[in-house]
């Protein structure tokens, strides 16, 4: 048998003028008709259900039974239709996420911006709100698992091959979720322009997870051909010095 | 100051506007005040009509009569021996470091710098030992 090419596709279709492909005796072979001719699927029972149901009701003069209907007859209809509601809301959740083609897993990325800005990190993932997973790793420049925005990213022609590298799954946006301070406690301090801002220190848990990962990072890094150069590449931070464009540099 | 490079029948002349900038072709006849036939069948330049402001003229000739078929022009070429003189020449030797250079991604341009500085480390070491000791006989 030829392969059937057309699978999954209709054997009929109306063409833009309103006319349909193929005729009537062309539709005839093509569906094999004849195949069906003969053939009679047995009459399935109808799956009408009663519209009404005895019911037992109480009392002594009411009859004993009642027919009700089993699908009540609406009770409200309106004098004007409601207008339809155009679901079209662009909830966060819902927004597409785009990146740059650059920005791939394993490409090592000049931070522009932030506390850790001209530092040279790894690609790790992108997340689920589009935000970019990254790091240093901490023990070569103390950059942290972090996520940024693909914004504050130059992504350079460098890649690390971290196929090997296992993200674990609960490195996700809940996981790097800003914990802010209890509004009870900001009420109880009484003196707004209180001095004492809380410090960031980092959870044990996210300095075993920053450890666990960056073992396989440091571990591709170390498979590079330039391994040993990558070292001292991501140790080191970008800068321009007198007469480098960046939009005449290639990185 | 006597000119010493010509636009003349063979003359090679480096190209620099264009799909072919940067390569070289042969002068194979003059078609007017501002414009040349050029064809450079070794160095991968379609024979055509090319603006003689839009080329510089190297010191590297070749004997062909004038509108040569590019056959011809392969054959002296190649007698000449253009395309290996080219690579050696200087001129063509910064080309390629310029373009080297432009192309430099950011880790290139990471270990060039470690290089350098290596280097000069080297360097002025070698100097400051050479010149205590010419300072030490008195004559620096």
């Amino acid at each position: 048998m030829a392969k059937n090419k057309n699978k999954g596709q209709p054997r009929n279709y109306t063409l833009e003028s309103g006319v349909a492909r193929f005729g009537k005796s062309k539709t005839y072979h093509k569906k094999a008709v004849y195949k069906f001719l003969k053939k009679k699927t047995p009459k399935q029972a109808s799956g009408l259900k009663p519209a009404f149901i005895e019911k037992k009701i109480d009392g002594a003069k009411n009859g004993g039974t009642r027919m009700v209907r089993v699908r009540k007859l609406a009770n409200n209809y309106p004098t004007q239709d409601t207008p339809v509601e155009k679901g079209i809301k662009q909830y966060f959740a819902k927004h597409v996420r785009r990146v740059r083609p650059t920005i791939t897993p394993g490409v090592v990325a000049i931070i522009l911006a932030g506390v850790h800005k001209g530092k040279r990190v790894v690609i790790l993932k992108q997340l689920p709100t589009g935000l970019i997973l990254v790091t240093g790793p901490f023990s070569i420049n103390g950059c942290p698992v972090r996520r940024i925005n693909q914004r504050f990213l130059i992504a350079t022609s460098t890649k690390i091959d971290i196929s090997s590298v296992k993200v674990p799954e609960k490195l996700n946006d809940d996981y790097f979720r800003r914990i802010k301070a209890g509004k009870k406690q900001a009420k109880k301090e009484g003196d707004i322009f209180d001095a004492t801002k809380k410090e960031y220190k980092p959870s044990e848990e996210r300095k075993t997870d920053q450890k666990a990962l960056d073992k396989d990072v440091l571990q591709a890094i170390a498979k590079h051909p330039e391994g040993k150069a990558l070292k001292a590449y991501l140790r080191h931070n970008f800068a321009l010095t007198k007469g480098q464009y960046p939009h005449k540099m290639t990185f | 100051m006597p000119f010493k490079k010509f636009v003349e029948i063979g003359r090679i002349a480096v190209l620099q506007d264009g799909e072919s900038a940067g390569k070289i072709a042969a002068i194979i006849d003059v078609i007017d005040q501002n414009r040349v036939l050029i064809d450079g069948p070794c160095s991968g330049v379609p024979r055509q009509a090319y603006r003689i402001k839009n080329i510089h003229l190297t010191p590297l000739t070749i004997k062909v009569p004038f509108s040569s078929r590019s056959k011809v022009v392969r054959a002296a070429w190649d007698a000449e021996k253009i395309t290996q003189k080219w690579e050696e020449s200087s001129w063509a030797k910064r080309m390629a470091m310029k373009t080297r250079r432009n192309t430099l991604n950011d880790f290139d341009r990471f270990r060039l710098q470690k290089a350098k500085t290596a280097r000069n480390k080297i360097l002025t070491k070698a100097a400051n030992k050479n010149a205590k000791v010419l300072s030490k006989a008195g004559k620096l």
